[in-house]
């Protein structure tokens, strides 16, 4: 009797057809038929897609699920092939190495342990040979070093903190989104074209951890370009009613409001900072503006009037100008009836790219699949040319400054892009500070 | 008279032993090629968590099912069981032991804190002044806390961990003496493939003994003791006994049970995350024990397995699986089944464990298991056909209170 | 010192929001007994209530633009409101701004019908069952709820601004003699202090000078003498549930502009209200109204950078920190009598 770490239920599926009818009881275990976890021997391959579908983002994670599965179908050779048409790749249209990929989907609930054992019941029920997907960074880093234990691939959603690729990086996990030094390298010389370089910020923080690496990030980069902080604020996850961090502000001295929000937080906190009327007053002989450093499309919906001509940072967006961009946007659009916000086009290139590497790789190993990834270099995939840096598996590519539209024609183009700022701007040494104290370990195969 | 049970409580252990042992083939009752076998739930991380859920129902249903103490922060101590094992996991070593006994220990301190000043108040006061505490705890160890909890991310497991006791060639994962809870032996017999988890089995280990000495609890005179509490505080009081050392007590051991589970939770899966003391997971264990049955012994961790089967196995029924399973229906019709059906599934999962509640609390009064005591009598009723005359009689004696056992 | 008056107005302001979501809750347990988990979902319900009058006024129709194209490229559908169309842009516009006070007038009848259904379909079966079954029942109530609101709106906060005539602040400070800019307070948030205190008065002056507030409160006292004095009691239940559901509606109604409506905002409030009402004291509807200020305040001062300095977190907890503080010193909560929900 010999046993294995994790159980091999896609091996013992396509297993079990073939030994159907064998009666006597048999004790096994997969590892003696197999080189890595949930190696697939039948004629498919499962894809596993974690996203939170209850919660305050489940729509965001609805929205992920649907690029997934577009991914899925452009990879089984169905629909118009979307990006695949404008990124060279190693895929022919027909599944990855002559499989046909089928997909599992689980809930996340934005919580680290259901994400967990939502991934757990992937790769130990269904066999997953890889997860993708998510909309929180604390789920990010719980997922991945479940993965990196399981011997699977996680390939990263919307996770925008450093921590992702910084300090909690691992081995089989790849994050495509940019993370907050970028959002922060990306958005100073912007602002300080725009408001000047003599301002004073105020910070207001999500009290957990990606408020404090996008506060510290942003607080760098605008401080380097001369500007004040006068005060940063934590601000309970919990809070819906920001009054009383915000009735503040005025008297503080400060011209600009930095808000370290995202989601209900960063909707709430910056209807009400409008309606305390900040926009509207004159500090220090200037306009006293707004700043929410990270940005998406579905929170800006939620967000309303309040962010017209307020400044932010995105992945991606559907209206910029490449063929990439444009293939995508229409095989959605198409689909769906609109635009792919940006962590539906992180969570449709990650699948894409996973595939992809398995292809060139010859192997569904994890451990070829990371190799693959490692350093790869690629483009025509909305970000113009873009590097899968090995060091700590993080994607670097040109990141967009955006700002609330303040004439919008529909109701998808409430943001537009300001400026496209090149990758060579946010690049970073893989043991910058903020990302310092992480080991991304050896890739586990399960094996 | 086994283990100082009467007999009837022998063969109820026993039987709550055999299912604990043959777990992996009861939720595995479908073949991996039947298109039922998404509905099969016998894999690692579903057993364990309706084992370790299932202990952390029956601590909590000896403080609420025996004195009527409801509690809303049990979620507290699960929380610091988990932390304090994933402490022992970094600094001490991967050995399960170690870090289980530590959150039992740790999670029995703060009960025994939390308890103190908590029973000085009772009904919903005892419950809101619970739920602070386990909000206040969960809300600074996702915030302030994080040098300890590590935040929002969890506290996880480093490659660099000090990790004292072991020696260079110890396993990397959370282990019982060298043998890691995740390895895994499985058994095929035809299309069918059941799979016996070390960890699994090391939590079973745990339920059985932690239903055990609730049966006990349950039988003692200090079982007895706390039933008093529930029936009337007031007249024990004119005895000139004080229910406090007993709801105490009670307290402590409920909490020990949670930090137990939350020890459990982090050696079956090294990360402590803080949502684990949210009050809505100290809810949930409420929402489980009255599912299944306060006071009785087996409803906790009935309520505790629906729950936790219907959260892991529906959410994952999306509108994919579903045209699968009715693509035997012309088109039109297979959309509209799908279309009704996908409300209750998947990302409706939820909608389903809502109207379950509801449902439940109207038809079966009492829980799970006083439905199942229901459905039985009528079938037997039906069985013995027209013997109506006892069972119209039973009407004018005083209710039998039921056997805890049944 | 003007820091501390900012924080002191803003905290009544805020308690004003926390005694209004309160006070439904105290009037159900007071009368009925009944521990409502649902109640954090009238709430929502009631902020839904302004997204769905925002959505009528904002009936449109469409003409398609050939000259502009949408994200697909192509030709654009232009949706001009029914009401900008019929009143003219200009009135039209006022209509569609006013969505939110407008739809008090949906709230009322909708949150009535809703609190009578939930009354006579729900909650009278479990009057004489256990606690326990009263949480499980309303809980189940309220997943159910929140999860049809998620299918219909989405998971999304849906934006529902105020009126733009009360866009902007007043500035409280010049008033006071201070400085410009030092005390400023929007206007819409005023307009709910004073609705609220409105709704309060309101739902006090019912309960203390009609025959039926009178027979109500008997009812609180001494249900089953006053249901053996020949008065029907039941019916006056479902009224004050009726009642309880209509304040918690407009609560949440008004409350649109500043916490955007979204499906999960019932649960946020759950708790919380559920504290006021205890540190209150149960049963006591001048209780839950001193409650919600005393913690709107507390919670303001909390959040004051020198008061986080000295002790890190404390915003975080200061609510049940008080919960604790006052239940463990005056043990029925503030204004509570004694033996309400106590076993």
């Amino acid at each position: 009797m010999s046993r294995s770490r994790f159980t091999r239920r896609g091996v013992l599926k396509s297993g079990a057809v073939a030994g159907a009818g064998v009666a006597l009881p048999t004790i096994f275990t997969a590892g003696s038929a197999s080189a890595f976890t949930n190696e697939p021997t039948g004629a498919t391959v499962t894809f596993g897609f974690n996203v939170p579908q209850s919660g305050p983002y489940a729509d965001e994670g609805m929205d992920e699920l649907r690029a997934q599965q577009l991914a899925v179908e452009h990879i089984n050779g169905e629909g118009d092939g979307g990006m695949l048409n404008t990124f060279k790749s190693a895929l022919d249209g027909s599944g990855v190495l002559g499989k046909k990929v089928v997909y599992v989907t689980g809930d996340t609930q934005t919580k680290s342990d259901a994400a967990r054992a939502s991934a757990k019941s992937m790769i130990e029920k269904d066999g997953a040979i890889m997860i993708n997907g998510g909309s929180s960074s604390g789920v990010a880093v719980a997922v991945q070093s479940l993965c990196q234990e399981a011997g699977i691939i996680f390939m990263a959603g919307l996770t925008h903190s450093n921590d992702t690729t910084g300090k909690d990086r691992k081995a089989n996990g790849f994050r495509h989104f940019f993370n907050a030094y970028m959002s922060g390298a990306a958005l100073a010389p912007v602002l300080a074209k725009a408001y000047g370089t003599d301002r004073r910020a105020y910070h207001l923080t999500a009290d957990y951890n990606w408020g404090w690496t996008q506060e510290e990030s942003i607080r760098a980069a605008t401080e380097a370009l001369g500007w004040e902080t006068v005060e940063t604020v934590r601000t309970p996850l919990s809070t819906t009613d920001f009054s009383s961090y915000i009735a503040p502000v005025l008297n503080s001295g400060a011209d600009v409001l930095i808000l370290n929000h995202y989601g209900g937080n960063m909707v709430n906190s910056i209807n009400q900072a409008v309606q305390f009327g900040l926009r509207d007053k004159v500090v220090n002989g200037k306009n006293f503006e707004i700043v929410v450093p990270l940005y998406s499309e579905l929170m800006a919906e939620g967000a309303g009037e309040a962010i017209k001509g307020v400044y932010g940072s995105m992945n991606w967006n559907w209206q910029l100008d490449n063929p990439g961009t444009k293939a995508f946007v229409k095989s959605f659009g198409e689909k769906y009836g609109r635009p792919p916000s940006n962590s539906a086009h992180t969570c449709y290139v990650q699948t894409l790219l996973y595939a992809d590497a398995v292809a060139r790789a010859g192997s569904f190993n994890p451990c070829a699949v990371v190799e693959a990834l490692e350093d790869f270099e690629f483009d025509g995939m909305g970000n113009g040319p873009t590097l899968y840096r090995g060091a700590d598996h993080q994607c670097f590519k040109d990141v967009l400054v955006m700002k609330g539209n303040e004439n919008p024609t529909n109701q998808f183009d409430i943001l537009e892009i300001v400026e496209l700022t090149p990758r060579a701007q946010v690049e970073y040494a893989p043991d910058h500070p903020m990302f310092a104290g992480g080991d991304l370990g050896k890739c586990n195969s399960g094996a | 008279m086994l283990f100082g049970l009467n007999k009837k409580d022998t063969r109820f252990l026993i039987i709550v032993v055999l299912l604990t042992l043959f777990t992996p083939f009861l939720m595995q009752p479908f073949a991996e090629t039947s298109p039922l076998a998404q509905f099969n739930g016998g894999y690692p991380d579903l057993m364990a968590k309706v084992a370790i859920f299932g202990i952390f129902a029956i601590g909590f249903n000896i403080l609420f099912g025996l004195t009527g103490y409801l509690s809303f922060g049990h979620a507290a101590f699960l929380g610091v069981g988990s932390y304090a094992a994933v402490w022992m996991f970094k600094l001490l070593t991967l050995n399960v032991f170690p870090a289980v006994i530590l959150a039992v220990i740790m999670s029995g301190l703060l009960a025994l804190v939390i308890g103190w000043i908590s029973l000085r108040r009772s009904g919903i006061y005892f419950s809101i002044l619970t739920l602070a505490m386990a909000e206040m705890a969960y809300r600074l160890a996702y915030s302030v806390l994080t040098p300890i909890t590590n935040g929002e991310t969890g506290l996880q497991l480093r490659p660099h961990d000090p990790r004292v006791l072991d020696g260079p060639g110890a396993p990397q994962y959370p282990n019982l003496f060298g043998l890691e809870l995740n390895d895994s032996y499985f058994l095929r017999l035809g299309d069918h493939v059941f799979t016996f988890n070390v960890g699994y089995y090391f939590c079973a280990a745990f339920a059985i003994l932690a239903f055990y000495v609730s049966l006990r609890i349950f039988r003692s005179p200090f079982g007895l003791m706390l039933r008093a509490v529930k029936a009337n505080q007031q007249r024990m009081n004119y005895t000139g006994l004080s229910p406090r050392p007993y709801t105490l007590a009670a307290f402590v051991i409920s909490g020990m049970y949670a930090g137990l589970a939350g020890g459990l939770m982090a050696a079956m899966d090294p990360l402590a995350g803080a949502e684990r003391m949210q009050w809505t997971v100290g809810g949930e264990v409420v929402i489980m024990t009255i599912l299944g049955g306060a006071g009785t012994l087996m409803g906790p961790v009935l309520g505790a397995g629906t729950i936790k089967y219907l959260e892991n196995i529906f959410s994952k029924i999306n509108e994919n699986v579903l045209h699968q399973w009715f693509a035997f229906l012309p088109d039109g019709l297979e959309n509209m089944v799908v279309w009704l059906i996908a409300h209750f599934t998947g990302e409706g999962w939820a909608l389903t464990l809502g109207l379950m509640f509801m449902l439940v609390v109207f038809f079966m009064p009492g829980g799970l298991v006083e439905g199942g005591r229901r459905i039985a009598r009528l079938w037997r009723k039906r069985r013995h056909g027209g013997d109506g005359g006892a069972d119209g009689d039973e009407l004018h004696r005083p209710a039998r209170s039921p056997h805890v056992a049944e | 010192m003007d820091d501390i008056i900012l924080q002191f107005i803003n905290g009544l302001d805020k308690g004003s929001a926390y005694a209004l979501i309160a006070l439904g809750l105290t009037l159900i347990f007071g009368t009925l007994g009944v521990v409502n988990f649902a109640h954090g979902m009238l709430f929502m319900l009631g902020a839904f209530c302004a997204v769905v009058m925002q959505r009528i006024l904002n009936i449109s129709a469409v003409t398609i633009d050939e000259t502009q194209k949408d994200f697909l490229g192509r030709p654009l559908e232009v949706k001009t409101p029914y009401a900008e169309l019929w009143f003219g842009p200009e009135i039209g516009q006022v209509i569609v701004n006013w969505s939110v006070p407008l739809s008090l007038l949906l709230a009322v009848p909708f949150m009535a019908l809703v609190g009578w259904v939930m009354e006579r379909g729900i909650i009278k079966h479990f009057y004489k069952r256990p606690h326990a079954d009263q949480i499980l029942a309303t809980f189940g109530l309220a997943i159910v709820i929140q999860e049809i609101m998620k299918e219909i709106f989405g998971a999304n906060p849906i934006p529902v601004p105020a009126p733009q005539s009360f866009a902007g602040s007043l500035d409280f400070g010049v008033l006071l003699g201070f400085d410009p800019n030092v005390i400023v307070y929007p206007y819409w948030r005023l307009i709910y202090f004073l609705f609220s205190s409105v709704i309060l008065l309101a739902v006090f002056a019912f309960l203390r000078y009609t025959t039926f507030g009178m027979v109500v409160r008997a009812g609180m006292a001494d249900r089953e003498t006053v249901g053996l004095l020949g008065i029907n009691i039941d019916r006056r239940f479902t009224i004050m549930f009726a009642i309880a559901a209509i304040v918690a509606g407009v609560a949440g109604a008004m409350y649109a502009p500043i916490n955007s409506p979204n499906y999960h905002m019932g649960m946020d409030f759950l708790v919380l209200s559920f504290v006021v009402v205890v540190v209150g004291g149960m049963g006591s509807l001048a209780g839950a109204v001193l409650a919600g200020y005393l913690l709107g305040v507390l919670e303001s001062f909390a959040s004051m950078n020198t008061v986080k300095d000295a002790l890190p977190g404390i915003d975080q907890v200061i609510i049940y920190l008080t919960a604790i503080v006052v239940l463990l010193v005056r043990p029925r909560g503030l204004l509570g009598r004694r033996g309400v929900m106590e076993d």
